[in-house]
């Protein structure tokens, strides 16, 4: 079967590629667009590393299929930072060693942008329930809660 | 295989029909892409419903909610005046997985991909929902605990799909709620779920009930004899005892590593319960 052209916009500016009717946005990102900051940790929505944010809301890549992202806007990792300047988000996972072997933080920061962009200002419950649906099997969560209190506060002027 | 998106029922009965049996329903794609994936399905076609607009709607008319199917559980926790009316119903749906999968999730899928186990449907029992079904032989209505007939099954024919839920709004002095159990915090599976939903008259009796049973049976369940338990009572520990033995037992459920036999049904007993006091006193706040 032809493979399907979409057009959409990803991290601001517009993207056209050609993909399967199967393959999933995570597997456009990383194998068509070499976006390559979205992860696939377990390829069945359990464990976030792909988290995107389309049109807004935040999903998992693994679970949405390239051609699904017509027409739509896409935001990734990749879009987080301004130039060399790191989204404070980023600056406070590096700060709080929130992070070791890395694999699940893409996902960790893309969630943790949707909440902030929400909820400037959540409590500890509500960081930990948003970020619910991101695994990460080396820091133990504390240190990730930590950061992004700590860099919703430094969002707020605090 | 190949994916198509039609803008209308019409369009979609066509293409359902046309690919006999080979097309694949997509709503939020997060049982059907994991399936895909591993290789459980191979469909012919994908038929993405969600560019149909009466599928990806909430409208509030005069004596219901119409809750287009392929909605997602996150637009649906965001709208004010369904979470003031059913909120068990929304408690339910916001329990579907994590914050990720509640942006693509929807209801339709929820109630369609036939777990046992779906959190959304219970409560959707319990609130009376109807769903208005378009297929190939043209559009029928169906009580939302008639549609799965067994766990993957349900009773919809080849090519059909349910389009809206129905939700009514609530008579005064009603109430509704639903409580799982699982052994975590977040991110699981339900062992038991319940829904209840409860109407008050002016005096504090009960005058309507309905209580949808989950992951205790092949199907969720309408638990008929919880309801009488509770109808002309004030709902008061005699009725809710009555409630609790008459959901246990309704329970036919499976051993798993999940929970057992015996308790799964008493578990079952004691949401009833809770879910009950929960709805008895949002009844009583409005």
């Amino acid at each position: 079967m032809a493979k399907h052209h979409v057009t959409a916009t990803i991290n601001g500016d517009p993207a056209e590629f050609l993909c399967a009717p199967e393959q999933t946005l995570l597997d456009v990102l990383r194998d068509v667009l070499y976006l390559t900051g979205s992860k696939e940790g377990c390829g069945s929505g359990d464990c976030g590393a792909c988290s995107v944010i389309l049109d807004g809301r935040l999903v998992c890549s693994c679970l949405v299929l390239g051609v699904e992202a017509e027409g739509r806007s896409v935001e990734t990792i990749e879009g987080m930072a301004s130039g060399d300047a790191l989204h404070p988000l980023q600056q406070k996972f590096l700060e709080h060693a929130a992070l070791q072997c890395g694999v699940c933080t893409p996902g960790f920061l893309v969630a943790a942008k949707a909440l902030l962009e929400r909820k400037p200002d959540p409590t500890e419950t509500e960081v930990r329930y948003w970020l619910a649906g991101n695994l990460c099997r080396c820091t133990g969560y504390d240190k990730i809660v930590r950061a992004v209190l700590d860099a919703a506060g430094a969002m707020r002027g605090n | 295989m190949d994916y198509r998106s039609p803008g209308s029922v019409k369009e979609a009965v066509e293409l359902l029909t046309a690919h006999n049996g080979a097309a694949h329903l997509l709503a939020g794609g997060t049982d059907l892409l994991v399936k895909l994936r591993a290789g459980f399905v191979t469909p012919g076609v994908i038929v993405d419903l969600k560019a149909i607009p009466q599928l990806r709607c909430i409208e509030s008319e005069a004596g219901s909610f119409r809750i287009g199917a392929a909605t997602s559980c996150a637009e649906l926790g965001e709208h004010t005046a369904l979470v003031a009316a059913w909120p068990g119903v929304v408690e339910a749906l916001h329990l579907i997985g994590s914050t990720q999968i509640q942006g693509r999730a929807t209801p339709g899928g929820n109630l369609c991909n036939a777990s046992p186990a779906a959190d959304s449907v219970p409560a959707m029992i319990a609130a009376g929902a109807i769903c208005e079904v378009a297929g190939p032989a043209g559009e029928r209505e169906v009580s939302v605990e008639n549609i799965v007939t067994g766990p993957g099954r349900t009773s919809l024919a080849r090519g059909e799909f349910v389009v809206v839920f129905r939700l009514p709004k609530p008579r005064a002095r009603s109430g509704d709620a639903y409580l799982r159990l699982i052994p975590r915090t977040e991110m699981d599976i339900a062992v038991v779920g319940v829904g209840v939903a409860l109407t008050l008259d002016e005096k504090g009796v009960c005058t309507h009930a309905r209580i949808g049973l989950g992951a205790v049976a092949p199907t969720p369940l309408l638990v008929a004899d919880g309801a009488a338990a509770l109808i002309g009572t004030r709902v008061d520990e005699k009725a809710l005892d009555a409630l609790a033995a008459a959901t246990s037992a309704a329970c036919k459920p499976i051993d798993d590593k999940r929970g057992t036999v015996p308790y799964r049904i008493k578990v079952a007993g004691v949401l009833a319960r809770r879910a009950a006091r929960i709805a008895l006193e949002r009844a009583k706040g409005r």
